[in-house]
């Protein structure tokens, strides 16, 4: 199991990269979902197979076919990927890389340093944590839905179309009452 | 199951996370940054479910669920931004979006 996090780490390291490097973005789009099904089998290997399945669900079918529909909406042709690559100049991504990397290798030395013999991770399994969800955890479920459906509403809101004067009623009142005035 | 130091698991988690974050921070397309946002939000729920491994507790994955629905509703909302913007400007690059106008 040890070997099988690793591979599943080093190719969930590897995707991510590609990901965020390609201009095509639905190339990158199908990196990202290698990089989260990975992902879902280190979620596996650490005894969440609930959370594996999840992810797959969820992340790599509900979310990544959201980034779908949007692509194919906003219909992108070859020159968007030309744009992308005069974005993508070395002078541009050196800079944040390079002061990124140095974080990262500061929490990594604090985690090393500080963490000393390494502890084995235990499974947790389903049972527990559907207790814990609708337990403790209860008005937490609650206000997940909220946030749900106001970014339903959100979404619906902000992702129709603008249509002339009739739907708009309080500025056709407004101009009215200017005519008027 | 496996016998993986927790160290590992969070040194993962926070690789995945820098890479989210320079994609953040060096992509100019809209997209590509919420999809990087996106990357940044699964590191930190494998953190959560690494930590809930080590120290046996439900409350990691609990976490991570909490996390999902969150991510789902903000990449819901931030897409049909990003179609406005695209209706608006005629343009993915974010730069073209930083003028406050009235």
């Amino acid at each position: 199991m040890n070997a099988i996090f690793y591979i599943a780490a080093a190719v969930a390291v590897v995707a991510t990269v590609m990901a965020i490097t390609q201009r095509n973005a639905v190339h990158a789009l199908l990196y990202l979902i290698v990089s989260l099904l990975s992902v879902a089998l280190v979620f596996y290997t650490l005894g969440a197979p609930f959370i594996a399945a999840l992810e797959v669900i969820i992340y790599a079918g509900a979310i990544m076919v959201l980034f779908l529909f949007a692509i194919m909406i906003l219909n992108l042709g070859p020159q968007a990927s030309e744009q992308e690559g005069q974005w993508l100049r070395t002078s541009v991504w050196v800079g944040p890389g390079v002061l990124a990397a140095i974080l990262l290798a500061e929490l990594i030395y604090v985690l090393v340093r500080s963490g000393g013999p390494g502890s084995p991770v235990s499974p947790v399994g389903p049972q527990e944590v559907g207790f814990a969800l609708f337990g403790r955890y209860l008005i937490g479920v609650e206000l997940a839905s909220i946030l749900l459906l106001t970014g339903l509403v959100g979404a619906y809101h902000l992702g129709r179309r603008e249509r002339p004067e009739e739907d708009r009623p309080q500025e056709a009142e407004r101009r009215e009452a200017g005519e008027a005035g | 199951m496996a016998t993986v130091p927790v160290e590992h698991g969070l040194i993962l988690a926070g690789v995945l996370f820098t890479l989210g974050l320079i994609g953040v921070l060096v992509r100019r397309n809209i997209l590509f940054i919420l999809l990087s946002i996106e990357i940044m939000l699964n590191a930190a729920g494998l953190a959560f479910v690494v930590a809930g491994a080590h120290w046996v507790q439900p409350d990691g994955q609990v976490m991570f669920m909490f996390i999902l629905a969150m991510a789902a509703a903000e990449v819901s909302v931030g897409l049909a931004l990003l179609l406005q913007v695209v209706r608006h400007f005629r343009t993915l690059d974010a730069d073209a979006v930083d003028e406050m106008r009235g």
